[in-house]
């Protein structure tokens, strides 16, 4: 008797839950998911091969459109170790303005996220007010930076502009506005019963698990595992600031959406501080087109999470190597292990809760086996013939598919 | 012959109620939008869609009953039209009535939700095949506290008959008071029954795509969706009928216009609650609908039954 | 405490507030004073060092020469990314950054943007009365007007 029990839905590449292609397959038991499987490489988009080919200059632009949202995470991150490498002294000035571009634009996704997530719940309203005040700080980035989205601050050697004392003024009206609507986001959070009843017991990473599954940023925090770069590993002068790194023992969905919530309201006391007492000097140092052979690894917290970049240097005015981490490829490994035994319902929060970025984290991995002798590598033609191959052997002729659809298009 | 035929096709049949239903969707739609804050959608938005939709090719998915899938929709509508013929609206008497119509009424309602279902299930797509389930699942839900809430007036007035009832509480408007948990109960479950927040788990876009609905397209969606509109418009109607059945001897004009209050009331009211909560989980919503929408109804049927024996016997 | 409804105030008071949507386009967006919108060139500036075009990550620029010390820009919108790097990059403030924005167009003519090199003085225009390799086109194409 056939297994009426199981069935298995393709959540992805295309589907109204995600906002970046991704493959899901889901297997449920009635309503309950029984197993989940992840499937990426939609969206490789070859970039760190990209940056391999273009100059230094070229790839802090490139590297930005790695991710829309925390552009300037990826911009800094990789700055960073080409600054290492260069042995460049960032002017104090510089790395104030990276911060403060840094806490606006994990305000700018914390707020994004809290739409997104009211969306997935079925809860449009909390969608629509959220992103009504998060227009508000994209305002303020635009004001800082030019552009309200890839904000092209960095630059070798410091950041491209710079920010007066009219526009701080601007910044802490702004952010006295969003810490009023953060907090009463977070009251109704706590209050919303249908919220709390979506959210809470739902995705759970127990604290041994977050451990071992190495999930990082908002998602390890919520499972209690105080770990945030900005205080284990300070770069710019995040060591000058006084923050604190917001936990949560909730372990589930509600207990990411506390955690971001908060952290909201750290990053507005961070704003304050750092335009406080942003330091006098210049923005920039020179820097050099050629950078000196060497490697560096740099870390940054970026909203979603600890955010790796390697660059190899060899001396000349490109990159050998880059090689990028993003956070979300640290979380999605646990997406699978989150969604087990949770209700089809809760499928889409659940993988909401990482805030994953997909197309940030596709990256191709080349495994070169000493067994396997010399490396094979197929060119545009054959890889056109394997492929014509490949499907015929399984019964598929495009080639006559084709014929019978141009007839058809010509019948119309 | 007529008379009859305008009376389905024109007023107050088909074409009254297409107009109406797609004026409570850009009302309901108005509503939602601007306490979101936002501005909403112009005012022939609705028939936009509906006219996009009917000029969009129609795909019937391979393996489905092809007889099934399109006749679906019609049904669908064709049921909430009849249904409407059968309850009072600006008078104390329906278009048509006999003595048991209430609960014809509600049977009638219930049939747009079995095509939802089979539409769905004929669909042949996973997607579609949950989101059948789903509206069937959630039909056991809302169903029982819907009947029950409406039990209770019939109860108290003593008929089966909508246009009996509503002369029952002309004649005592106080005894309306005594329903009110029952208004509730019923609004409520009109929303699971009309699939909105926090009841539209059936089409929940973020978890099944379009639900039951996700093959459908062109004309047919087109149906479906002008059912679902004009549904909206007979079950804020039978509400208003069961449980605000007052103001109904002013004649044709104030009485159609305090008809269209009523509506509108029941479409801001529905409205609200959806831009109010989330979306419920299944399980979490049948719970809920057991576990104190169908009790307090129950309440509410013990508490007519002793009225009735105290002061109308 | 926890009740459903939390945001029941708000909503109402929405009703009677001023939507927040935008009426764009019949009210129009200010974009901020350090706006990186299309990139406008300077042509008496430009001293054909081609340091922009060195720099352009996305190989949007094209300088050409069509005289003595007379350059021509050419800008492909549709490639720009609008990073505004070359504007650092020039040693002359021969390019900046504008505001405009509304660049979309109907067609892939609509986004190449070309600008003539600056007039050459006379006593140099006799010397170059030679024809040049390729005519440059009189008007300049405009960047499409965003009112259309």
């Amino acid at each position: 008797m056939p297994d009426f029990g199981n069935v298995q839905i393709p959540v992805g590449p295309q589907h109204p839950a995600l906002k970046e292609p991704e493959s899901f397959l889901i297997t449920l038991r009635g309503e309950k998911i029984t197993a989940a499987s992840v499937r990426m490489g939609y969206n490789h988009r070859g970039v760190e091969k990209g940056a391999e080919g273009r100059t230094y200059t070229q790839d802090i632009y490139l590297v930005e459109r790695i991710c829309g949202i925390c552009s300037h995470s990826h911009g800094t991150a990789f700055i960073q170790a080409v600054e290492e490498i260069a042995g460049l002294d960032v002017p104090r000035r510089a790395k104030y303005i990276r911060m403060l571009v840094g806490e606006l634009e994990r305000v700018h996704s914390h707020l994004l996220w809290l739409g997104v997530a009211g969306h997935e719940i079925g809860f449009d309203t909390l969608l629509m007010y959220s992103w009504r005040d998060r227009e508000v700080v994209m305002d303020l980035l635009a004001a800082v930076s030019g552009n309200r989205v890839h904000y092209s601050m960095n630059t070798v050697g410091g950041v491209r502009r710079d920010v007066d004392s009219a526009l701080a003024e601007t910044i802490l009206k702004g952010v006295d506005r969003l810490e009023e609507q953060t907090k009463y986001y977070i009251q109704v959070c706590s209050e919303e019963t249908t919220v709390i009843k979506r959210l809470s017991g739902v995705g759970v990473v127990t604290h041994e698990d977050a451990l071992r599954l190495l999930v990082v940023g908002p998602t390890a925090r919520a499972s209690g595992v105080a770990r945030d770069i900005r205080k284990d590993d300070p770069y710019l002068a995040y060591d000058e600031l006084d923050f604190k790194i917001v936990t949560s023992d909730h372990c589930d969905v509600y207990g990411r959406t506390l955690v971001r919530l908060g952290e909201l309201m750290e990053s507005y006391s961070m704003i304050r501080q750092i335009v406080k007492n942003m330091p006098d000097g210049p923005i920039t140092v020179k820097a050099p087109r050629k950078i000196p052979a060497g490697e560096a690894l740099s870390r940054y917290e970026a909203p979603r999470g600890e955010d790796v970049h390697y660059v190899k240097a060899n001396g000349t005015e490109k990159p050998e190597r880059v090689k990028v981490r993003a956070p979300t490829l640290a979380n999605l490994q646990a997406v699978s292990h989150m969604l087990r035994d949770n209700n089809l319902a809760d499928m889409p929060i659940v993988i909401a809760a990482i805030d994953p970025c997909f197309s940030c984290t596709d990256r191709a991995v080349e495994i070169d086996r000493a067994d396997s002798g010399p490396r094979d590598r197929m060119d545009w033609g054959r890889l056109r013939a394997h492929g014509i191959d490949f499907y015929r052997s399984r019964g598929v002729d495009f080639t006559e598919l084709n014929r019978s659809l141009t007839r058809r298009m010509k019948k119309l | 012959m007529g008379t009859a035929l305008i009376q389905i096709l024109v007023f107050p049949g088909l074409l009254f109620l297409a107009v109406a239903g797609l004026a409570g969707e850009f009302i309901d739609r108005r509503l939602y939008a601007r306490f979101q804050n936002r501005m909403g959608p112009p005012w022939f938005q609705p028939l936009a869609d509906f006219i996009k939709l009917l000029s969009k090719e129609e795909l019937v998915p391979d393996g489905a009953d092809r007889g099934l899938f399109r006749l679906m929709p019609v049904f669908a509508l064709t049921a909430v039209v009849t249904a409407f013929f059968y309850i009072p609206l600006w008078g104390t008497s329906a278009l048509h009535a006999f003595s048991g119509d209430a609960i014809v009424v509600l049977y009638l309602l219930t049939i747009p939700t079995f095509t939802y279902f089979l539409g769905g299930y004929t669909s042949k797509s996973v997607y579609a095949l949950l989101g059948s389930a789903r509206t069937l699942t959630q039909l056991y839900a809302y169903e029982v506290p819907l009947f029950l809430a409406v039990l209770g007036p019939c109860l108290l007035a003593g008929t089966w008959s909508l246009s009996e009832l509503t002369l029952f509480f002309q004649a005592r408007p106080w005894a309306l008071a005594a329903n009110a948990a029952g208004f509730v109960i019923a609004l409520i479950a009109l929303l699971g029954k009309l699939e909105k927040v926090p009841f539209d788990i059936p089409e929940a876009e973020t978890e099944i795509v379009g639900g039951a609905f996700t093959e459908y397209s062109g004309r047919f969606l087109a149906w479906f969706r002008l059912s679902f509109d004009i549904e909206m418009i007979t079950g804020a109607s039978l509400l208003a009928a069961v449980f605000l059945p007052f103001g109904l001897g002013l004649g044709f004009a104030a009485g159609f216009g305090l008809y269209l209050v009523k509506i509108l009331f029941l479409i801001a009211l529905i409205a609200l609650i959806r831009s109010l909560v989330a979306r419920l989980r299944i399980d979490q919503m049948i719970g809920f609908c057991w576990k104190v929408l169908a009790p307090v109804a129950f309440l509410q049927v013990i508490v007519n039954l002793v009225l009735k024996g105290i002061f109308f016997s | 405490m926890i009740r459903p409804g939390a945001m029941f105030g708000t909503l109402i008071a929405s009703v009677f507030r001023k939507p927040a949507t935008h009426r764009y386009p019949a009210a129009r967006f200010e974009m901020p004073a350090n706006f990186r919108g299309q990139i406008g060139f300077i042509a008496k500036n430009c001293i054909g060092c081609r340091m922009c075009m060195r720099d352009c990550p996305a190989d949007a620029i094209e300088i050409r020469k069509v005289g003595e010390k007379r350059f021509e820009a050419r800008f492909d919108l549709g490639r720009c990314i609008y990073c505004a790097q070359c504007v650092d990059s020039c040693p002359k403030s021969a390019l900046e950054a504008t505001d405009r924005y509304e660049l979309a167009g109907y067609n892939q003519d609509q986004l190449k943007a070309f600008f003539e090199a600056a007039p050459a003085p006379p006593a140099a225009s006799a010397a170059q009365a030679a024809p040049q390799e390729e005519p440059s086109p009189k008007e300049p194409v405009p960047a499409p007007d965003p009112g259309k």
